[in-house]
Formats: structure tokens, sequence, C-alpha cells
């Protein structure tokens, strides 16, 4: 169960971001804002001719004591990136994909909507409810 | 009939709500008005008894009315008849105060067999119509007695909906009583009318009371039963209906509603089967002037198959959707039910998606959801129009989507589809540009005020008759003499001028920017002059003066600039709070004139009495116009550029924001 769920813009401005609000939120806005460094890198790392064949999971992003951070990005170069709990038993890197494969569809039904303009927050409630479903249900 | 709304007896006006003039209308068409508009005295008063009030009271309408004193039921004392019945019936005195107000409609019961079915189909019936109206609470049908009582404006509605197809009252929106949806009710009413009285249906009644009694109709019902006008024979199909099993159920749409939609699809997609594109139905939905949050989340609802298109079914129980959200109903979190484009009511036939008025009668009483959200459509589409039309008719309508969409609705149900496709594509450009511009050019708006702000300022510039004000009170003529002498390259009309000589230099025709050119040539012909010498010697002064006036022009508005005076005190004389504080500066900067009298007659005596140094003041004063006229030049053509750098600003940001969407898709 994720502990803090963030989908960032191309242009690496969040347009979704919720955290369980148990914890300082603000721990979790910065960590997601300092693993779009590590995102860039892997994404630096993988060549611009395998750039097609780039896997949209990018897998663990880097572990801390407290919470391991994983991230996704899509080929319209938005992230998705999930923050979950390491004393949680860890997550199989299976359950990972399949969350980061819900969110990827979750957004994409967004976009679908023609009263969503690209950039915009992310205001479905369809996919707020996609998001809950994977948070830590700790409330 | 609707003169109705005026109904008056002696003169009284008392205003009806559309759907009380469709009533009456109808019930006035049912007492076989003659040929003078009187009505015939028997049907009259079995419309009475069968209001069920007692004899002394409908005595008292009559007489209240006035038709006891004409002797006969005219349509003004039958209209007032009426809504004193509707009054009394509301526990109200018969008074012609008490129809002052809304009142329920009034119920007339037992006028004929089919009233009667109405009315214990009304409940069901208006249940079973869209709840998206009213029946939030589901009440449970009222009795007709109820009805001119208040009820939930939902149920009422629904009511009415179920009632009037042909009456078309129905579906009144609760919201607005006045506005509404009267239209497409009073469209259809009209049609209907004519019809019952044909056929002897009073249901308009049991309907128009439930609307009255719900003034603030949804306009969802009002749609649906749009498109009901040209089905007279709905109204035997709304007695079937009533039998339906329909429950208080806003999220069901009903047959009219269905309808609607299906014209309204066939509006934006000639084929029922084919998809609307999204930005197509954004457009469209937008005109429904809804919160884009909440037409999002509809949109989320009702297109199930994720594919941004809706189908026909989606594209109705979107619209069913959007409709009920602007009757106050709130939207679910998840899609109900009977809005799932598979629903399939029991023994409903889908009926032709045409406006017809025979494809009603043959459906059957409940609508598939499915089949009628295709006739929804159509529906829809009518409605749309349809309301559009009413709208017209009834300036009061409401901001229902159908109004936006079609605002100008022709009372002709058949007319209506086709021109409610017509005026629906000019709404929706309309709308959709509006919507457009406020979502994706909040920096035009900004920019256009600022531009506003611009011009606004470069306007104060030119007051032209300023200086004549100012100047016609030290007309002196040694002034304009001044004038005239140093104006010479520029205007010599100017100088010319009367004895306003203030503002000579400055011509009150035209504006101060052409004076800029002028200001520089004249301060150059004003070197050649003659005084050539007296102004090269008091160049110093001139330049001293100038930056004074600039200064203390900078201080003022621009319209200081307009009005460019020869003399400074001139210049003070155009603000007058600012004369004090000019003439100062000007005797200061001035070696000769002291002006301490009034300012205009300091003026004019500092002109007169410095002759000795004229032509140095004359100078002075050009220079200062100079500059002035110089500075509102100047200051027109920052805010012309300005504008100009802010339409440029716009238009980089546009393509901007084009760039950035074709971007994404763009690979690393």
């Amino acid at each position: 169960m994720a502990v803090c769920i963030a989908v960032i813009a191309k242009e690496n401005y969040p347009l979704y971001i919720r955290s369980v609000p148990t914890q300082g939120e603000l721990k979790f806005h910065y960590t997601v804002h300092t693993s779009l460094d590590v995102v860039e890198e892997k994404i630096s790392g993988v060549g611009k001719a395998l750039a097609d064949q780039r896997e949209l999971y990018l897998g663990l992003l880097y572990p801390t004591e407290d919470y391991k951070v994983y991230g996704y990005m899509t080929n319209s170069k938005v992230k998705f990136v999930i923050v979950v709990d390491s004393s949680n038993t860890s997550l199989r890197d299976n359950e990972i994909r399949s969350m980061f494969r819900k969110l990827h569809n979750s957004f994409t039904d967004v976009m679908c909507n023609p009263f969503y303009n690209p950039g915009d927050p992310i205001q479905s409630k369809a996919f707020d409810s996609i998001v809950s479903t994977m948070m830590v249900q700790a409330f | 009939m609707d003169q109705g709304s005026a109904a008056g007896t002696g003169g009284t006006f008392i205003s009806l709500s559309d759907t009380e003039q469709r009533c009456y209308s109808g019930l006035y068409a049912l007492c076989q008005p003659d040929s003078s508009g009187k009505l015939a005295a028997g049907k009259v008063a079995e419309l009475f008894r069968a209001s069920q009030l007692p004899a002394e009271t409908l005595h008292q309408v009559t007489e209240v009315c006035g038709a006891k004193r004409l002797g006969y039921f005219g349509c003004g004392q039958f209209y007032v008849a009426l809504k004193l019945m509707a009054a009394a019936q509301a526990g109200l005195p018969v008074r012609l105060e008490s129809v002052a107000g809304e009142l329920p409609l009034p119920l007339f019961i037992g006028i004929t067999n089919e009233l009667e079915m109405r009315y214990p189909n009304h409940p069901s019936t208006n249940e079973s119509q869209p709840h998206i109206l009213g029946s939030l609470t589901g009440s449970a049908p009222r009795p007709p007695a109820d009805r001119p009582v208040l009820r939930h404006p939902d149920t009422s509605t629904d009511k009415q909906e179920a009632w009037s197809p042909p009456r078309s009252p129905g579906i009144s929106p609760p919201r607005s009583p006045s506005a509404y949806r009267s239209y497409p009710y009073g469209a259809q009413r009209n049609g209907t009318d004519t019809l019952l009285a044909y056929d002897g249906k009073v249901a308009g009644c049991p309907s128009v009371p439930q609307e009255n009694s719900s003034p603030s109709h949804y306009s969802l019902k009002l749609q649906p039963e749009q498109p009901v006008i040209t089905r007279v024979a709905s109204v035997e199909r709304l007695v079937e209906r009533a039998e339906m099993d329909y429950s208080d159920d806003p999220w069901r749409i009903t047959e009219e509603q269905h309808e609607y939609y299906t014209n309204q699809f066939r509006s934006l997609q000639p084929d029922l089967s084919a998809l609307i594109m999204g930005t197509v139905a954004k457009n469209f939905f937008t005109k429904s002037k809804l919160p884009i949050p909440e037409l999002s989340h509809i949109w989320e609802l009702s297109d199930v198959d994720k594919d941004g298109a809706l189908t026909f079914p989606e594209f109705c129980t979107a619209f069913h959707l959007i409709v009920a959200r602007k009757n106050g109903y709130t939207l679910p979190e998840t899609l109900p039910a009977t809005l799932r484009p598979g629903f399939v009511e029991p023994g409903v036939v889908p009926a032709p998606p045409s406006e017809a008025t025979e494809p009603l009668i043959v459906f059957d009483d409940n609508m598939m959801p499915g089949a009628n959200q295709l006739e929804m459509g159509s529906v829809d589409l009518q409605m749309t129009s349809r309301p559009g039309v009413t709208s017209k008719q009834d300036t009061r309508d409401e901001s229902r989507k159908p109004e936006e969409f079609s605002p100008k609705r022709i009372p002709d149900p058949h007319e209506k589809p086709i021109q409610h496709v017509s005026t629906l594509k000019p709404d929706s450009p309309q709308e959709l540009d509006a919507n457009m511009k406020s979502r994706t050019r909040p920096r035009s708006y900004s920019s256009t005020s600022i531009d506003d702000a611009m011009k606004k300022v470069e306007e104060p510039p030119t007051p032209p008759p300023r200086p004549q004000k100012t100047h016609s009170r030290a007309s002196s003529l040694d002034l304009n003499k001044l004038f005239q002498q140093s104006a010479q390259g520029s205007r010599p009309s100017q100088h010319s001028l009367s004895a306003k000589s203030g503002w000579l230099p400055r011509p009150p025709a035209l504006p101060p920017r052409p004076p800029a050119t002028q200001i520089f040539s004249f301060l150059p012909g004003s070197e050649k002059s003659s005084q050539k010498a007296v102004q090269q010697a008091n160049f110093a002064d001139f330049s001293k003066f100038r930056e004074e006036e600039s200064s203390v022009r900078g201080g003022l508005s621009t319209e200081d600039l307009a009005p460019p005076k020869l003399d400074s005190t001139l210049r003070h004389q155009g603000h007058a709070p600012q004369k004090p504080v000019r003439r100062k500066l000007h005797p200061e900067s001035q070696s000769a004139t002291p002006p301490s009298a009034a300012p205009y007659s300091a003026a004019t005596l500092t002109k007169s009495t410095q002759r000795p140094p004229p032509k140095q003041k004359r100078e002075i004063q050009m220079a200062i116009r100079k500059n002035r006229e110089t500075n509102a030049v100047l200051t027109r053509l920052n805010s012309e550029l300005q504008q100009q750098l802010k339409v440029v600003h716009r238009e980089r940001v546009t393509l901007e924001s084009q760039l950035e969407l074709l971007r994404p898709v763009a690979s690393t």
C-alpha cells in the first residue's frame, strides 16, 4: 500500500499528489520532488536509440530507511511516483507494476475526458477513487 | 391563450406563469369558448364543480373575477377565476390579492374521465418521470386534492410531465416557474390545448396544478414535454405510462427526454449509431454553463467505454445527468443503474426518434432506456430546440442547457428540430468560444483589461472642449493676440480663434495628438518669428518652463496633455484644482508676471500686464504647449504600442501552449 502517490507532468510540476495525511505531507512532497532527479537520471541512462523501447516502469528509484520510492514514466513524459512504507511487508515488484498500470489506465481515462485540459491539476473523482484504493488504509 | 397572462377583471392585471397559462388555456379551450371568447356557462360550471370547492367559494370566485358582473366568462375572467380557485384550494381567501403571487394550479377533479385517470396516474407518472426534477425526495404520489397545495416541487413537476406531454406543462422546471420552462410547455400547450379541447382531455389541469404547485419545476421535465407537444395522443400514452412501474427516480430518462436527447444527438451527429467526438461533445455540453469540473465528472460517468467519444446511449446519459444537475440534483458518484446504456425497461417499445406524434403513440408505457436513449437523443434535440423556442416566448426561461443551446425556439414543434439545429450550432460556437476563452486564455482577459485601461488613459489627453471652458472667461483679446503671435506655425487657425484665447493654441476639434507635430513645428516656427531674439534670450527660460510644465504635467493626468495651453496659466485653467499650483509655478518660473489674482483673472491680468515681455511669455507658453502636445502624442503612441505588444504576447502564449500540447507526443 502506497503512502504517497504523485503524478508529475512533463514539465516536472505536479498534476496530482496525494499522501497519507497522518504523516507530514510536506516530507512526501519533498521526496517526490527529489525523486524526479533520479527519474531523469534513469531516463538519461537509456540511450536515445532505445528511447522507443524504454520500459515505462522504472523500478525502485531509491530507498530510504523509512520508505521506498518507485517511478514510472509514460511515453509522454508524465511521471508517476509511488512512495511505499518500508515497514510494510515488502511489496512484490509485480504488485508495484500493477499499481502503476492502474494509475496509467486511470490517467488515460482522465486524459480522454474532453473537459480536462492537459496540464491542469487532476480533479477527477474516478482517479481519486483509484488512488484511494492504493493508498494505505490508515483511516 | 397567452393573453391569460394579463387576465384581469376590470383592468387589473394578474401575471400568470407559463404553466398556469398553459393549464388555463387548456381549460379555456375545454370550456368551449364561442366566437366572441365567451365560455359556455355549462362547461364553466362543470369545471368549477370539478374543483371541489364549496358553492359559496365558487360564487365568490365568480363575483371577484368579474364574470358575474359581465354575465359571462370571458378569457380574462376565466383566467382570474381559475387563479382564484387555485388560491381557494390552497386555502387563501378568494380575493384578487391572493392571486397576485405564485399559486399552484387549480385542481379540477372529475372533469373528464381522463382527468380522473390522470390523477391516479399523475403521481405515478410524475414520479416515473425523470425525477431529476424533483423527485429526489421520492415523495409519494400526491393525492389529487393535494396538488394545489404546495407539494414537493419535484413531484409536482414529475406529475406534470407525466400528464401533459401534450400539455407539456408538466415539465416546468421547479426552479424557475416563470422562466421556464414554460417555454416548452407553452409551445406544447398551445398545440395540445386545442387538441385537448377536441379530445376533451383536461389532463392539462392536473398537470397544471402540479406545475403551479411547484413553480420551480425542473426544466428537465419541461424539455421532455416539449417534444410531446406534437403528441396529442401522448396523453393516452401518459395514462398508460402512469400504469407503468415508474418510481421516484430522477435518474430515469423519460420518453420525452429521450426523444429530446435524440434530437440533440442528431444535431451533433446525424447517425445515431455513430460516436460524438469528445471535443464536439465538450462544446455542446459546455453550453449548459455548468462548471467544468462538474461537466468533467458527468463525462466520466457517462463515457463508460472510456473511448473519449460518446455513443448515443452515453450521450443520453450525459445529457440526462446535465439536466439533472441543472435542476439541482447532485451528481452521483457512480452511474445509476437506470442510466446505464444497457438498461432496458420492461415493456418499452422504442419508438422512432422523430418529432412526429405518431411514434409517441406507438410507444409503450415504458421506454427502453437504451432505446429511449436513442429517442432521447432526438428528444433532447427537440427539447433543446423547444426550450429555445419557448424561451423566446417566455423570457424567464431558466438558464437550462436547452435554452442555451437553442435560444430561438419556434413554437412549431416540427420546425423546432430544424431550427434547433440551426440555432444550436450558432449557440455552441459562441458558448464554446466563451468557454474556450475562459479556460485557455486567461491571460487575454487580463491583457484586455489592461488595454482597456490604457485606452482609457489615452482618452483623457484629448479633451478639446476644455480649453474653451477655461478660456471662455479669460478671453481677453490680448491673450488671443499673444497666442496668435506665438503660435504662428502650427496653429494659425487656432490662434485666430475667438476670445477663448487660452486654448487657441489647441484647436478644440483636434485631438491633442496631432498637435504634437505642430508643437514641434510650432516651436521652430515661433523661434523663427520676429521674436526670435526674445525667444533665444528666453530659451533657457523656455526649457526651464517646459521642464516645469512637463513635470507638473507629469503629475497631472494625461488630460493635462490634451490641452496645451500657450499660457501656463491657461493650462492651469484647464485643471481647476491645479490652477493655483500652476499659476504659482508659472509666475515663479516666469520672471514677469505674478498671478496672484484669481486663476483666470490673474492669468488675464498677468497677460495684460506682461505686455512688456509678451513675446517671451508667448514663447514660453508655446513651448509649454508644444511639450504638452508632444507628451500627449508620445503617450498615445506608447499606449498603442503597448496594446500591440499585448496582442503579440497573447499570440505568443497561444502558440506556445499549442506547441506544448503537440509536443507530448514526441518521444524523449
